[in-house]
């Protein structure tokens, strides 16, 4: 993808500024029918959650106290699993975004709320919340985007270290809970630096964060399988756990990158957007730099309603129930103003994020130009391009887009 | 929920109880054992103060008496004396101050009784939807509206609409006991109609059996209190010692008569008594900058509180009885200005110059008066 204003057509070319304000206030308005309309049936929903979860993880941390037994291991890990997927997607995640606030219940409220992660919730706040929300998918501000080690963008110069950028994602999935813990600490670029120049305030937080990781730890590799150690199931509980971890972990990012990741959905470049973006200026960019996935009533629920990802950029501090009844009237308005409401069911997303990793891993146009016959060329000057200094990577990288012309052109000629 | 806090644990946190509890914390983090336990037993000891609704009894159309069996750690309270209730009310907890209309019962039960007022989003849903089992938040008993112990000879009770209410919790607190006790109690009780009168049939029987001298009056027959003719409705007025409570009008007139007989009278105000502001003036803008606040900013205009603007953003702000005396809502204000909505007076706050902790204020009873910041 290259950022929405370098592109040859720019889809939200056709919208006058008169049509982004109205866009504003109409979303405004949608929003607003939301608030006036909150109550007791969205207070009861979330409180059933936290009761759902609470006993599902209880109850499932009793199972593996015997998970020596096979089908009480199985059991239980399914249920730990869901249980923490639960805890982080639909309750953290939408708690922590003020969602419930509004119910001034000290209990369920974004400022008192700690979730089963790695990152300590004042730090995922700030990075999610402040910097990931305003500055949604413009390259360089939005850490989301490529959690600032991977190449997410066309507009990036390529280079051979990108090559591995498909295996760093993967191992980000599986430890995604660390991941967003060190980006939420701005890890890579403190740890840059030299140890006597970074800020008291990262040390403070680096703090908090490895004791969060210790506490969480020791929860699940420790005290849980001592506890079922009577029974002999210390291992098998500690493997349960870690399984747990990693499927949250898998689920999650797969996700996520279903959000702000799949083909077609827009970024944005710092320099080309205005000083003080207005209200309907900051929706445009939320419409267009969110992606949906479809799916049953289930499946929302376990990704949290961020398969409502257009509908929570837009509203984020809507309780997530109200998404799925919002999005309609959403859906509506992009026909209005004939603007791309992208949505589409789980495995598609994710298949399309990952082509999308895969593809930038690569130079620019490699993949769209490669074909089985012409394979072995194209490896050969992968090869080059990765060994070779940067004359020889621009060089090859001309040849690509050339190629790449060509290609269209005889595209457009046969249709 | 918080990480940051340690849990509580016994000083000697090497007896088992404190090993157990440390353990069980470090096998749930990041929530803490009493939000596991409050998902089985949310009435237990230690547990956050709540009450479950066990019975509401309909007194009038337009008033019922909730009856709850609160959480263990109830430590009791004196007849007269109120408690703070929070009811989620469409969803938002909102918090409200009712008398307790009970002396201590021998089933553990405590129950207040609420008067739906016009307009009344608290009132209205505990009067005509709280329902048997529903959960409330509580809050430990106060108030200094209590009988002196022991009871003098004489009392002169005199209550206006609902503020029957702590007085009916003195009253069955005093005759509870099989023996009648030896003191001589006048009530004037004062209602705007017969059928809007709370509790008239336990009253009247208390009259009938000679416990009580009951002065009935209603503003649709009798016409409006006039304060001036109690000495004829209680010739005795002069020996007697004056409890009352009810609307700001009758108390204040009554604190007027006493005062000019020179009598000692207590009173119980359910609300305070708030100065208008004047057209065009007063608000302004008010920042939070605290961890809860985290730079929200409100525009408060000059007639609502502080605290009900910060709520109305969905901060989670301290607070307490609502009508500016038990100090639970105080917050240290950095700078800036706010007015007292019940005398007007301006408070202000000067960086440099009021002190490094700021001025403490009542945010239930301020308003805005220009920009201020709050460290909350």
């Amino acid at each position: 993808m290259t950022a929405i204003t370098r592109k040859a057509e720019n889809p939200v070319a056709h919208l006058t500024p008169e049509d982004v304000e109205q866009i504003g206030i109409e979303l405004d308005a949608i929003r607003q029918e939301v608030i006036d309309s909150r109550g007791e049936g969205d207070a009861a929903y979330i409180r059933r959650i936290v009761d759902v979860q609470r006993k599902l993880e209880l109850g499932s941390r009793a199972v593996l106290l015997v998970s020596v037994l096979p089908p009480a291991w199985i059991a239980g890990t399914i249920g730990l699993s869901v249980a923490k997927i639960l805890e982080n997607m639909e309750i953290g995640h939408n708690v922590m975004h003020g969602q419930w606030d509004w119910m001034r219940d000290p209990k369920i409220h974004s400022t008192t709320w700690e979730w089963d992660n790695a990152s300590t919730a004042d730090g995922w706040k700030h990075s999610h919340n402040e910097i990931h929300h305003t500055y949604t998918n413009i390259v360089g501000k939005d850490n989301d985007l490529g959690y600032g080690i991977m190449r997410v963008d066309e507009d990036q110069r390529w280079h051979p270290f990108h090559l591995g950028q498909p295996l760093w994602n993967f191992i980000n999935a599986c430890f995604f809970e660390y991941g967003i813990a060190a980006y939420d600490l701005e890890l890579g670029k403190n740890l840059a630096m030299p140890k006597e120049k970074r800020s008291a305030e990262f040390k403070a937080n680096l703090g908090k964060t490895l004791r969060k990781i210790r506490k969480q730890a020791t929860k699940d590799y420790v005290v849980n399988p001592a506890l079922a150690l009577p029974t002999g199931s210390f291992v098998p509980t500690l493997a349960a756990n870690f399984v747990a971890n990693l499927v949250r972990n898998l689920w999650s990012h797969s996700v996520i990158m279903c959000g702000h990741f799949p083909e077609g959905v827009e970024t944005f470049e710092k320099a080309a957007l205005p000083e003080k973006e207005t209200r309907g200026e900051w929706y445009v960019r939320q419409m267009l730099g969110s992606a949906n996935i479809s799916g049953s009533r289930f499946m929302h629920l376990m990704t949290g309603n961020l398969s409502h990802q257009i509908e929570h950029h837009l509203f984020p501090d809507l309780p997530s129930n109200r998404y799925a009844e919002v999005a309609p009237k959403v859906k509506a308005l992009f026909d209005k103003y004939d603007l791309n409401y992208h949505e589409a069911p789980l495995p598609q997303q994710v298949a399309s994020a990952w082509h999308k990793v895969v593809r930038l891993s690569l130079p620019n146009g490699w993949l769209a130009t490669t074909t089985p016959a012409n394979a072995p060329k194209q490896l050969a000057m992968l090869w080059k391009m990765t060994t070779g200094d940067r004359r020889t990577r621009r060089a090859a990288q001309a040849r690509l887009d050339q190629l790449a012309r060509r290609q269209r052109t005889e595209v457009a000629a046969a249709a | 929920m918080s990480i940051a806090a340690d849990p509580i644990v016994p000083t000697r946190g090497r007896s088992l109880r404190g090993v157990l509890r440390r353990v069980a914390e470090s096998a749930v983090t990041p929530l803490e054992l009493d939000d596991v336990l409050d998902v089985f037993h949310p009435l237990r000891s230690g547990a956050e103060l709540r009450g479950r609704i066990v019975q509401v009894v309909p007194e009038t159309p337009e008033s019922a008496t909730i009856v709850l069996k609160p959480g263990r750690d109830w430590a009791g309270h004196v007849p007269g004396q109120y408690v703070r209730v929070g009811v989620d009310v469409e969803g938002v907890r909102l918090w409200r101050t009712y008398s307790l209309t009970h002396g201590p019962r021998p089933d553990g039960c405590i129950s207040i009784t609420v008067k739906a007022i016009p307009g009344g989003v608290v009132s209205n849903h505990l009067v005509h939807r709280a329902r048997k089992g529903q959960m409330l938040q509580l809050a430990q008993a106060e108030g200094e509206f209590v009988l002196p112990q022991p009871v003098p000879a004489k009392l002169l009770l005199v209550t206006g609409g609902s503020g029957i209410t702590p007085v009916i919790g003195m009253l069955r607190n005093l005759h509870s006991k099989a023996a009648a006790p030896a003191t001589d109690i006048v009530l004037v009780h004062v209602n705007a109609t017969e059928s809007s009168a709370i509790f008239r049939a336990e009253l009247r029987a208390l009259d009938a059996a000679g416990r009580i001298r009951l002065v009935e009056r209603f503003d649709d027959t009798h016409g409006l209190l006039d304060v001036a003719v109690l000495a004829e409705l209680v010739p005795d007025l002069d020996e007697r010692l004056s409890y009352a409570c009810g609307p700001a009008g009758l108390l204040d007139a009554l604190e007027a008569h006493h005062a000019e007989r020179g009598l000692d009278l207590t009173t119980e105000r359910f609300r305070p008594v708030l100065v208008e502001a004047a057209d065009g003036e007063g608000g302004g803008t008010v920042t939070l900058t605290g961890a809860a606040g985290s730079g929200t900013t409100l525009e408060v205009d000059g007639a609502t509180p502080i605290l009900d603007a910060a709520e109305q953003a969905g901060v989670l702000m301290p607070s307490g009885c609502r009508m500016g005396i038990c100090m639970a809502c105080v917050l240290p204000m950095r700078e800036g200005a706010v007015r007292d909505l019940r005398n007007g007076a301006l408070t202000v706050a000067v960086p440099g110059e009021t002190g490094p902790q700021g001025v403490p204020i009542q945010t239930c009873v301020s308003t805005a008066a220009g920009a201020c910041s709050i460290d909350h």
